[in-house]
């Protein structure tokens, strides 16, 4: 299947916004009519067809005009991606592991041939046309990770093992919520945690750092993270939340279901081969208030959610200055119905 | 000893004698000096073994200069500044030889600033012993223009090199030897609360 990329801003003008079939395909995170924290880990297993667990890396109509912001924001501040000298390895993990799953699953888009270390990489929507030897970084523009995660959507951050612990030792950060890279490199799994409210209080991070410990190869595991951003903008980061934080002061009742945004990460990781480091891929869906409403189960559930969310996680998500009137433009998308059980639309 | 639950700051664990090491190399800085004498009392064979590199700072009206120096370490850099203590510190870590053990103590931005200091080197973190002495001031990150503020002891605090005022957060970032500031008016531009001296 053929994917119609849109040209389209994620700032300044914002012009982005989701087709039909990209609505109904958006990684929805709510399963009940309330949220708290979980580590609600899942096997990262290929998902119904369409959807955007259908295939380890989702490529979607916003590709395009995703790695323009990204190729953007590295140009402003190339601090957004940063590795330790000892992930080169793991880098060269990352290539293999997003070329491979884009060509199998995206054969009209990409295209790589191996002969031994000699490949062949060929990107048709972006016009790259790349011969290269594996591990050897002189025969590719960039260094590997920053290579290719300037061809694939969402964000990236390897993590080094040891220790009984995951290091935060190389990433690609340019659609973030609110966290810098360039703070973080080098940091333990819970000390880069370490301002999330509650969570560590009742033991998310400690099972969750015990169970990736033991994450094995080809066995990838996923989970849904969520928070909202006034204006499609990806680059929501603390580097620049001087200049877009004041957008939080822009919402009102008539621009509400436009300016508001449910930002979904899908969060992946995987072991790798050689480095024995693992990836984990933070990928960004956004969806604007008017267009979540289009599907009543999650107009309903959404509105639900956010009215009884608790104040903490209010404030650390940056909501407390839009939510209640946002929640005020999603009642009048809750006729009280019960909700089915379940992420998808009826 | 420095209590927090900040969970990306350091513990600092206070400063023991690494009895096998065969180089103490010590970075202490004002009442680190203490915690170098206390930890190392008065075994002359320790410290024949020792290089001290020694800033006064804000405590040079006490002089441990002298106390530290009547210990007869091996040797000893007295230097006028933290930056100072810093360049020969990197000089002596680029030539430092196996079975070297690092020491810092001091303010916490002096201990961190050594300890990434010993990271550049391929110094693990862990192995280095550490203790925390003096002010709670705070070395801060302004996240935006990337300047570094030591000795912070209020919040907000104006970032001396971009002008953003900052709220300095509970986040310690161990490379970069520094706590993040982050705008604190973003969403208010302007409404910025009177500084309160937390960080005492």
């Amino acid at each position: 299947m053929t994917i119609q990329f849109k040209s389209e801003t994620f700032r300044d003008d914002f012009t982005f916004s989701n087709s039909p079939e990209a609505i109904r395909r958006f990684p929805f995170p709510f399963d009940k009519d309330e949220y708290m924290y979980a580590v609600n880990i899942e096997q990262h297993m290929p998902g119904p067809i369409k959807s955007p667990y259908e295939f380890p890396i989702d490529i979607d109509e916003h590709y395009v005009a995703e790695m323009r912001d990204r190729a953007l924001v590295l140009k402003e501040d190339p601090l957004r991606c940063q590795s330790l000298p000892h992930m080169l390895t793991a880098e060269w993990d990352l290539v293999e592991l997003l070329m491979e799953s884009m060509a199998k699953n995206y054969p009209e888009h990409f295209e790589l041939t191996r002969e031994g270390d000699a490949w062949h990489w060929i990107n048709r929507p972006l016009g790259i046309d790349q011969k290269f030897t594996f591990g050897d970084t002189s025969t590719l523009p960039y260094p590997p990770m920053e290579y290719i995660t300037r061809q694939c959507q969402g964000d990236f951050c390897l993590c080094d093992q040891r220790n009984d612990d995951l290091w935060m030792d190389a990433g690609i950060v340019t659609t973030q919520a609110d966290w810098s890279l360039d703070f973080d490199v080098g940091m333990s799994f819970k000390e880069w945690h370490g301002p999330v409210p509650l969570a560590h209080d009742i033991g998310v991070f400690d099972r969750a750092l015990k169970f990736l410990l033991n994450l094995q190869q080809g066995r990838p595991v996923r989970r849904l993270n969520w928070t909202m951003t006034i204006n499609p903008r990806l680059d929501t980061s603390p580097e620049n939340y001087h200049k877009w934080g004041i957008d939080r002061t822009t919402v009102t009742p008539e621009n509400v279901g436009n300016k508001v945004h449910l930002r979904v990460e899908l969060q992946a990781l995987w072991r790798l081969p050689r480095s024995n480091a693992i990836v984990f891929s933070i990928r960004a869906y956004l969806i604007k208030m008017e267009e979540l409403v289009t599907i009543p189960k999650w107009g309903r559930r959404f509105h639900r959610v956010l009215r009884d969310l608790r104040p903490e996680l209010a404030d650390y998500k940056g909501l407390t200055r839009f939510r209640q009137m946002t929640v005020d433009y999603l009642a009048k998308h809750d006729d009280g119905a019960p909700t089915s059980p379940g992420f998808f639309p009826d | 000893m420095l209590v927090s639950d900040i969970k990306s700051r350091p513990v600092y664990k206070g400063l023991t004698v690494d009895d096998a090491a065969r180089r103490h190399l010590v970075a202490a800085e004002g009442e680190g000096a203490l915690a170098v004498l206390e930890a190392f009392g008065d075994a002359p064979e320790a410290w024949s073994r020792m290089t001290l590199l020694y800033t006064p700072g804000g405590s040079a009206p006490a002089n441990h200069a002298e106390a530290l120096q009547a210990r007869a370490p091996d040797a000893f850099h007295l230097h006028p500044t933290r930056q100072t203590l810093m360049t020969r510190l990197r000089a002596l870590l680029d030539t430092a030889t196996m079975g070297t053990r690092l020491y810092a103590t001091g303010v916490e931005g002096f201990i961190g600033q050594v300890v990434a200091a010993g990271i550049e080197h391929g110094v693990d973190h862990f192995s280095i012993r550490t203790e925390h002495r003096g002010s709670l001031a705070r070395r801060v990150q302004c996240v935006h223009c990337k300047g570094f503020m030591d000795d912070v002891t209020v919040s907000p605090v104006t970032c001396a090199h971009c002008g953003v005022p900052l709220l300095v957060r509970d986040h310690y970032s161990r490379r970069l030897a520094a706590f993040q500031g982050v705008s604190i008016d973003a969403e208010c531009p302007g409404d910025v609360p009177a500084a309160e001296e937390i960080f005492k």
